[in-house]
């Protein structure tokens, strides 16, 4: 599997990162030598094998479903780059 | 006292236990140790009204009779933690002015045990590194010098900035996180103890998350008897972190015997790498004949998936970080894009991310985003998952055979030049973690363990991986290699 220009765009679109066009083809030439590398583990038989989940076995803590915590606005938009009348403030989404 | 700062845990804390120095002692000298060590570019956010301020309520403690087990030990935490109040930037430009309004688990247990914050370690760029060049404080410097050679050379990563201060005697131990070897790598390169334990062991609330299913924090310290009390004070269950274990914590330093006669080593030979320097080898067999001088048994043991556990890391870690790392999206905190007129919210994403993030991290996500993209999840995501079961399963069938640890070399190499590793791929660099990074697939606890120098006078570290949730038995294995290998190597003062 190769990556080409188009593809390394599409993932940055993806990933939403800004590349620029002409970084395009270096950043190609990295996720080549990466998937490069990652094409080994096609040697490996894993028929009948089970994807990890978890790697210790447990069963997830179950709690009662009830409200612990909240009203907390002012510290939660105290690191905020735009907070406006007690909210996240960003550019126009909807026209 | 003097050199109050060169300390380990153990003994600074038996030292204010009879009287013989406080903690406000303690912190100063560490803290003018700090103040003239900025040339190894480790303390990025330092603390000292907060030291001072918890030093005093140490000594306060210490005099009522009512000192818990790190009570007025003056320690390092690494920027990824968050520390309530104190900036916590995961080595990032992305976190810019962020101010935690919450602490994390792992820090505020310490702080319960009456450790003294002395402030914040450089790393790699949200852990994502070997030698701590991705971080955007700029490098961390290794106190270590290959002779009288001035060129820098790597502290190691991600933790670089933990291992440089605690190697230097700016603190008398530090946090480390360990992703594929973050914690081992560093302590190796460094002539300093590091484990990470076993997945679950400490809570990951409030610790910048960089790939969930493999990172744990974790000590570094100037001795194995510093790292079980220092575990000990950092690990217990957190119902805040659903897969922190709910399981009893163990007097880990009441565990160190140094008696393990009868005790199993296996020695893998998949770890037996074309290539390996030739002291890499002899030290590894040194360590091998330590133990069995020491009473253990040495066994020849196989672990078959070891050549796929990297490039299985090298897809699982990706995914992860590139769906942790989403929510850096600059509306919530950190930095954001200056935006050009009609930019709307996808540019702002776009802007803010290119800008935030340096070029490993961009590079890491967007690998991570491939492998989960639609027709490539189930070639790369779910086969790398697959090769992470039958890691794991190695080293059941191991453990299965009654092996109580297992001995590897912890690097491939002793530490290697800042920018050395510039222009080779990125690939080169992710072969530092080859020794390290199948006990972070597996969720087993490894520590290492300063073993000797290399001819160039650098320390060199061996790795010991333990059972699951058997910190206490690995610890006392590493106390006993410690003792046999006597290494007292520190590095001269040139800084």
């Amino acid at each position: 599997m190769s990556i080409d220009q188009n593809t390394a765009a599409r993932v940055a679109k993806l990933a939403r990162i800004k590349v620029e066009q002409d970084a395009l083809p270096a950043l190609a030439d990295e996720f080549n030598t990466i998937l490069g590398f990652i094409e080994q583990l096609n040697e490996v038989d894993v028929d009948g094998v089970e994807p990890m989940t978890s790697v210790t076995p447990q069963r997830l803590k179950r709690r009662v479903d009830e409200v612990t915590d909240g009203n907390q606005q002012a510290k939660i938009l105290s690191n905020a780059p735009d907070a406006r009348e007690g909210f996240f403030a960003v550019p126009k989404v909807v026209e | 006292m003097s050199d109050l700062n060169k300390l380990g845990l153990a003994s600074a804390r038996d030292a204010l236990r009879k009287g013989e120095t406080t903690a406000v002692e303690l912190t100063q000298a560490c803290l003018t140790a700090i103040d003239g060590a900025d040339a190894l570019n480790a303390f990025v956010h330092k603390t000292p009204e907060i030291a001072l301020e918890r030093a005093a309520a140490a000594d306060a403690r210490l005099q009522a009779g009512d000192a818990p087990a790190m009570c007025g030990l003056p320690i390092g935490i690494k920027d990824l933690f968050c520390t309530r109040g104190v900036p916590s930037q995961a080595g990032s430009r992305i976190l810019q002015g962020f101010l935690p309004e919450y602490e994390s688990t792992v820090s505020q247990n310490l702080a319960d045990a009456g450790a003294v914050m002395l402030g914040k370690l450089n790393m790699d760029e949200f852990a994502m590194g070997s030698s701590n060049e991705t971080s955007t404080y700029g490098n961390a410097i290794s106190p270590w010098r290959r002779g009288n050679d001035a060129a820098e050379l790597t502290p190691g990563g991600s933790s670089g900035g933990s291992a440089a201060a605690v190697a230097a005697d700016l603190c008398l131990a530090a946090t480390g996180t360990d992703t594929g070897g973050s914690i081992r790598q560093p302590a190796a390169f460094t002539g300093t103890v590091g484990i990470k334990p076993t997945y679950g062991r400490c809570s990951r609330w409030g610790i910048v998350a960089f790939a969930s299913s493999l990172d744990q924090a974790g000590p570094m310290t100037k001795s194995v008897r510093d790292a079980a009390i220092m575990l000990g004070a950092m690990c217990g269950h957190d119902p805040k972190d659903s897969t922190s274990a709910d399981l009893a914590v163990p007097d880990f330093e009441a565990m160190l015997s140094g008696d393990i006669k009868g005790k199993k080593i296996g020695i893998p030979r998949e770890y037996r790498m074309d290539g390996m320097p030739g002291e890499i080898e002899k030290l590894w067999a040194d360590g091998a004949d330590m133990l069995k001088d020491a009473g253990a048994e040495i066994v020849d043991i196989s672990l078959p998936h070891t050549k796929y556990a990297l490039p299985a890391y090298y897809v699982i870690a990706p995914a992860e970080a590139s769906s942790n790392l989403a929510r850096y999206d600059g509306v919530r905190y950190g930095h954001r894009a200056t935006l050009a007129h009609g930019d709307g919210i996808t540019e702002m994403y776009e802007k803010t991310r290119a800008e935030g993030f340096g070029h490993e991290v961009q590079r890491r996500v967007m690998v991570g985003t491939y492998v989960l993209s639609a027709g490539f999840y189930d070639a790369y995501y779910n086969r790398a998952r697959r090769v992470r079961t039958l890691i794991k399963k190695d080293f059941e069938d191991v453990f299965a055979t009654g092996v109580d640890a297992i001995l590897t070399p912890a690097t491939p190499s002793a530490a290697f030049g800042l920018g050395e590793m510039t222009d080779a791929d990125p690939v080169q660099m992710y072969l530092n973690d080859v020794f390290t990074v199948t006990v972070n697939l597996a969720g087993l606890p490894g520590i290492s363990v300063p073993a000797g120098l290399d001819k160039q006078g650098l320390p060199l570290g061996l790795q010991l991986i333990g059972r699951p949730w058997e910190e206490g038995d690995l610890l006392n294995t590493a106390h006993a290699l410690e003792n046999a290998a006597g290494f007292v190597a520190k590095p001269g003062k040139w800084w």
